[in-house]
């Protein structure tokens, strides 16, 4: 097990390690380099290129990417370009926001979408089932920012029940801060509803419709003891790989719903990034957020392989 | 004395026709279908026919008609430079339609040569290409967009369209490819072989039309996504020229009004993001459904 | 007096199912009684009901079935709408199950252990006792280690081996009634043999009443007192076992009995009999007798009327209106190609095999899983190949296609010239010459051509035609297989299973083939069908001077349509000889063990030889004789020491008659003529 372990994370570094080279080499393509926009265009040329020459954007592009990488492993992330300060310093507060707010989505949606989809299983061909598989999937493909803004209006606005921007005055309690993120969670969890519950959805029927099913019920079992004891833990394995592949776009969630609810988050920081050029920010934002992607798949290929017997078997041997 | 008896040559022509029949009833009768058909057939006739059938042209503005509210002159009203809402939002579906369409296609394309290379010759071949699908797959696609749009200078819709199909590619090559795997398995592909095809042959004359179906509710579900990650690009003003009435950057522009009771600006483009997307998803699930009889 | 009360009763029952909307029947008006340890036996061949009536029994239906009328009485209570917490009763203590596939109907994720004392709890038994007794049970079902059986998962374990944990489950509460589904479908013969033994003792000791349920008639002849055969969901015969088997009443019966190659016919001797036609569809409206579009002896009576189960004495029924003349049913002998003869032709050599050896990489060890297969074959013969699972036979005839690739130093020769391994390597006529039946037209044909085109296309490679010729020429080899003109532009899916080999066959021949591997082509297929499919192969075998190198698990047939037979056992050729000596013997104590598992439908019965213990895993074979860990005949044949530590060669022990065993010959003899 261990070995297998070690193989899938050394399979997760390479795919960071590709990641991070694709993104370094696509943003320095371009025309148009930090240098001149911290200048701004009416610079005169000299100046600009002695600014490059001090950022080190005059050498070769696989120079720099060495660069960067020997800089990361030491620990330092270099200067964001737009705040003229440390990347840490600007990158993690905001990540720490969004953490903030997707955690509460994704304790909100997981465990919602999964009853979502054992319901509407169980009560296939009913109502139910065609409201939960028919809306959530709708909801699903309505951008964020959409359903932010309906919320702001209906629930913020008219109704006045929330409040409309995600972020309280400091010193607020818990209580507060959470009431503030309420809409914006909302929000995300529309949009990830919808997949993970029809695959749960799926997942329950296969096994419903299997014969182990079957047999449980004709050894004597209710129909609930069945579900309980035989259905759910065949159902729900595939489940635990879906709901990994889905924090990609939870995260890109964040972007539109940050800028909704003006919150200082990752998503908004990306964005200025992107429109600053702010190179160190972006780079360090990519790897960060690669590591987190890769590594809630890994960790979702463990658990997988874990419960999964015909798979720990393969494994151990 | 032949063993078909008349009985049998009927029928099998027969079991053909009604079985079409009946997938077609279900699919007639299924209200999700009509639904999702009626409302991305209303979208489609506005893209084609909007500029003729609107009051006043999108662009123009009236300063002195700014942020009045709907009513029999304007049905959405108009937004803060004075122009007709409803004119931009039923023009306005031309571009998301074509870009969609567009961007969808490029990845179901891409993505079904890919995952019908990989899925056929599987090897070292297949695990490098899972590599790389993998890697596209660990950044979200709204920030690969971002990145790659801003990396070539924020508005081009030609870009915005390459880079989501781009982006789709790994999607749908997973798809057809676990379908190509199941039926390389199987043994007319064996028979194929056993009479010297070459392998161009094998696969788009024999797995190729076995895959079609998935390939085709691949295209429709993410035909939706596609209208998804356009509407929001352009919210967050990237990947379209500036002026145009696209959806998304109509609610960016607009979102402020929420907070002065100037509500239709915002909603109506909304509204039809919504619609538009549901529409597009509802045929899908149908699609797929009716596939799986 | 009054006969007792039965322990099943199945009262005018009438079952349906909802199809794209339709609901159809599937089981129409039946009455069937099991008397209190009674073993009944419910024969049929594919959608005739049969596995309806069995999961009617245990009162459980699919999500789209429904009971349109009748009743379903279990010792003389009406349990038809009984609720579901009454029904669970019933299931939990007098009524259990016993099902198809075994390893499918455990919980993959549970462990065997859990599986089992799950029922002895439902009964009220404490964990302590639920373990203990679970372990008994599985003692009872003779699993020889149940500690560490219970420890596993089901994909560990063998078909026989889950097979024997299911009769473990159904038999922990001692129910008054067992439902067995096709038990041993699908297992190979002697795992078959064993668990049909098992039955038949637990039987005798608890005297429990059974429903059986197979399309195997030799096997529900050795296991029931009475049988019912379904056709198209009607009961249309039932009786003692003996007498419908003996003398048949109803014109179904008789021809598919007829149909069933049984021992000592060949087909050069005899051809077989089949059934005209095809299966009523699902559900289809039947107004009269539901045989009447395939029986021979159909008078217009027939059509409008349903006839009434007629009673023929001594407990023996069948609904027929001319069940006398039943008997004397006419043959549909007349031959597919009138102009073949029977020219004993002289036979040259076609195929050699030498040295052939196949080993798989494996990520922690190779296995080997044909070792120095050494075959050859003449023009116009037909080698019959049998062998169960992990055999190597599937392996051995992907090697011959050029599908896989044998060891170096395997050599496959035609006419004397050396064949290339791999396909790829060789010429379009050489593949034209060696061709494939697969077992599974399904899988076979490509769903989304027309059978013209797959039949033209072959064609057209094969034979080097121009389109428009190969198109022609597909016609007339689809007319030829009597496929019917009107379904050439017909994708597969609208055919029936016959049709579809049919199809696949006329492909086989579409560039002038020497060689047809036919790999289970008729296990797909029902009896009546097979039957067609047999007598077709025997035809074009004549007429076009092909080879078939034959691969079956049913022994019968492989004697009927073989000249030769090879046995095969762990990658190893374990016999090689004419069809009769290898039948008759002596033969091989595999040969043996495998010949006496088969249960046979005339009732001759050779003795029971039992091979202990299971299929040894192919990467770690036993020293010496791979077969001397479950050998029957090893002890007290004077050679163990031989057979424990040397592998014996392939030797020619008589004319044309090889073996591999230390055993002589002529001791073989005299031990099983005993």
């Amino acid at each position: 097990m261990g070995k297998f372990i070690l193989k899938r994370i050394g399979l997760a570094c390479v795919t960071v390690f590709i990641v991070t080279a694709a993104i370094f080499f696509m943003t320095h393509i371009l025309p148009g380099n930090a240098a001149e926009r911290i200048l701004g265009p009416f610079a005169e040329r000299s100046n600009v290129l002695a600014l490059e020459k001090e950022l080190g954007l005059d050498r070769p592009l696989h120079v720099q990417y060495f660069n960067w990488i020997k800089q990361t492993l030491s620990g330092s992330f270099g200067n964001s370009v737009q705040f003229q300060s440390p990347v840490e310093g600007v990158l993690f507060p905001s990540m720490l926001y969004s953490l903030r707010l997707a955690s509460l989505a994704f304790v909100i949606v997981v465990p919602l979408s999964i009853i979502g989809g054992v319901v509407a299983a169980i009560n296939r061909g009913k109502l139910i089932d065609r409201v939960i598989t028919v809306g959530g999937l709708s909801a699903a493909v309505v951008p964020e920012f959409v359903w932010a803004v309906v919320l702001v209006l209906v629930v913020g606005v008219k109704l006045e029940w929330l409040p409309v921007t995600a972020y309280p005055d400091d010193g607020s309690n818990i209580a507060t801060v959470f009431g503030y993120l309420v809409l914006p969670s909302i929000a995300l969890v529309l949009v990830l509803f919808g997949y993970i519950s029809r695959i749960a959805r799926a997942g329950v029927i296969e096994a419903l419709d299997s014969d182990y099913a079957r047999t449980a019920i004709l050894k004597g079992l209710t129909k609930r003891q069945a579900v309980n004891r035989h259905v759910l833990r065949n159902a729900l394995l595939p489940t635990i790989a879906v709901i990994a592949s889905q924090v990609p776009y939870l995260v890109g969630g964040l972007v539109a719903v940050e800028v909704v609810f003006n919150y200082p988050g990752f998503g908004s920081l990306l964005l200025t990034s992107v429109q600053y050029r702010d190179y160190p920010i972006l780079q360090a934002g990519v790897l960060v957020v690669s590591v987190v992607i890769v590594g809630m798949q890994l960790i979702a290929d463990i658990l997988f392989a874990v419960l999964n017997p015909r798979i720990r078997q393969k494994v151990s041997e | 004395m032949s063993s078909t008896p008349i009985s049998l040559k009927h029928t099998a022509a027969q079991e053909r026709r009604t079985m079409r029949k009946e997938r077609i009833a279900v699919l007639r009768s299924n209200k999700a279908f009509v639904a999702g058909v009626l409302l991305v057939g209303f979208w489609i006739l506005c893209a084609i026919f909007g500029n003729w059938v609107v009051p006043q042209r999108p662009e123009f503005l009236d300063m002195m008609l700014t942020d009045l509210p709907p009513s029999g002159a304007h049905w959405f009203g108009t937004d803060s430079l004075g122009r007709d809402v409803f004119a931009r939002v039923i023009v306005g579906s031309r571009e998301i339609l074509v870009m969609a369409s567009l961007a969808t296609i490029i990845g179901t394309v891409c993505g079904s040569a890919i995952g019908l290379t990989t899925g056929y010759f599987k090897g070292r071949l297949d695990l490098f290409v899972m590599r790389i699908l993998d890697a596209i797959s660990a950044l979200p696609v709204l920030v690969i967009a971002l990145l790659a749009l801003s990396a070539v200078g924020g508005s081009s819709a030609v870009i915005t369209v390459l880079i989501i199909g781009f982006v789709f590619t790994p999607i749908i090559a997973r798809t057809v490819r676990a379908a190509v795997l199941g039926e390389s398995e199987l043994d007319y592909v064996a028979a194929a072989r056993l009479r010297t095809e070459k392998t161009p042959y094998i696969l788009f004359n024999e797995i190729l039309p076995n895959v079609l179906p998935p390939i085709i509710v691949e295209f429709t579900i993410r035909l939706g996504y596609a209208v998804f990650a356009i509407a929001t690009l352009s919210f967050l003003g990237v990947g379209v020229a500036l002026g145009s009435p696209n959806w998304g950057s109509q609610v960016a522009e607009n979102y402020s009004g929420i907070f002065i009771d100037t509500w239709w600006s915002t909603i109506f483009p909304a509204a039809a993001i919504a619609t538009l997307a549901i529409g597009i998803n509802l045929i899908a699930d149908s699609v797929m459904e009716a596939f799986e009889l | 007096m009054t006969s007792p009360i039965p322990s099943l009763e199945l009262r005018n029952l009438s079952v349906s199912y909802r199809v794209r909307g339709i609901e159809r029947s599937v089981l129409r008006d039946i009455s069937i009684s099991i008397a209190p340890g009674e073993a009944y036996g419910l024969v049929g061949e594919s959608g005739c009901g049969k596995s309806t009536a069995a999961f009617a029994a245990m009162r459980y239906l699919p999500r789209n079935g429904s009971i349109t009328s009748g009743s379903i009485l279990f010792e003389g209570n009406d349990i038809t709408s009984l609720g579901e917490d009454r029904i669970k009763d019933l299931r939990i203590n007098a009524i259990s199950m016993v099902y198809q596939n075994p390893v499918n109907a455990l919980n993959p994720t549970l462990r065997i252990g859990k599986q089992v004392i799950e029922v002895f709890r439902l009964l009220g038994k404490t964990e302590e006792e639920s373990i203990e007794l679970t372990k008994e049970a599985l003692r009872k079902v003779q699993i020889a280690e149940p500690a560490s059986v219970m420890g596993r998962y089901p994909h560990q374990l063998s078909g026989g081996m889950a097979q024997r944990v299911v009769i473990a489950m159904a038999i922990a509460s001692n129910p008054r009634l067992l439902v067995m589904d096709e038990p041993t479908t699908g297992l190979d013969a002697t795992v078959e043999a064993e668990v049909l033994d098992l039955v038949r003792d637990l039987r005798r000791e608890s005297g429990t009443s059974v429903l059986f349920i197979s399309h195997n008639l030799g096997v529900i002849r050795t296991m029931c007192d009475r049988i019912g055969v379904l056709y198209a969901g009607d009961l249309v015969e039932e009786g003692p076992t003996e007498t419908v088997l003996n003398a048949p009443n109803h014109p179904y019966t008789v021809g598919l009995l007829r149909c069933i190659p049984k021992g000592g016919l060949n087909k050069d001797s005899e051809r077989l009999d089949t059934i005209a036609g095809t299966p009523p569809s699902l559900g289809a409206n039947l107004p009269g007798c539901v045989f009447v579009d395939r029986c021979a002896i159909a008078v217009d009576r027939c059509n409008t009327e349903k006839p009434e189960l007629a009673d023929n004495g001594s407990g023996h029924f069948s609904k027929c209106f001319l069940s006398e003349q039943a008997v004397n049913l006419p043959r549909t002998k007349s031959p597919v190609f009138p102009n073949a003869e029977i020219t004993p032709a002289p036979k040259s050599l076609l195929l050699e095999i030498e040295h052939l050896s196949k080993t798989f990489k494996q990520d922690t060890n190779d296995v080997r899983v044909l070792t120095d297969i050494a075959l050859s074959l003449g023009e116009g013969e037909t080698l019959g190949l049998v062998g169960e699972s992990g055999s190597g036979k599937t392996t051995l005839a992907r090697a011959i296609l050029g599908i896989i690739n044998p060891d170096e130093g395997s050599t496959i020769s035609m006419h004397g010239k050396k064949l290339e391994a791999l396909l790829g390597n060789r010429s379009a006529q050489e593949v034209g010459a060696v061709q494939i039946v697969f077992q599974n037209p399904d899988s076979a044909l490509n769903r989304r051509h027309t059978v013209a085109r797959i039949v033209a296309r072959a064609v057209q490679k094969l034979a080097g035609k121009s389109r428009e010729e190969s198109e022609e020429l597909a016609q007339n080899l689809l007319s030829d297989m009597s496929v019917d003109a009107l379904l050439h532009s017909v994708k597969p899916s609208q055919l029936s299973g016959g049709l579809k080999q049919r199809v696949a066959i006329a492909r086989s021949f579409a560039g002038k083939p020497e060689l047809i591997v036919c790999d289970e082509p008729t296990s797909a297929l029902d009896v009546s069908v097979q039957a067609n499919i047999l007598n077709l192969l025997v035809d074009l075998q004549r007429r076009e001077r092909v080879s078939y190198i034959f691969i079956s698990h049913d022994l019968g047939v492989v004697r009927y349509i073989s000249d030769r037979i090879a046995v095969l056992y762990l990658g190893r050729l374990m016999e090689l000889g004419t069809s009769e000596t290898v039948f008759n013997g002596p033969h091989h104590p595999y040969t043996e063990a495998l010949l006496s598992s088969v249960p046979a439908i005339d009732g001759s019965q050779r003795v029971r030889i039992r091979l202990g213990g299971e299929i040894p895993n192919p990467s770690q074979p036993p020293n010496g004789c791979v077969l001397h860990p479950r050998c029957p005949r090893m002890l007290g044949s004077g050679v163990e020491h031989l057979c424990t530590s040397i592998e014996p060669p392939l030797a020619e022990v008589e004319p044309g008659h090889h073996m591999r065993c230390h055993i002589p010959l002529a001791q073989l003899g005299t031990l099983q003529s005993k």
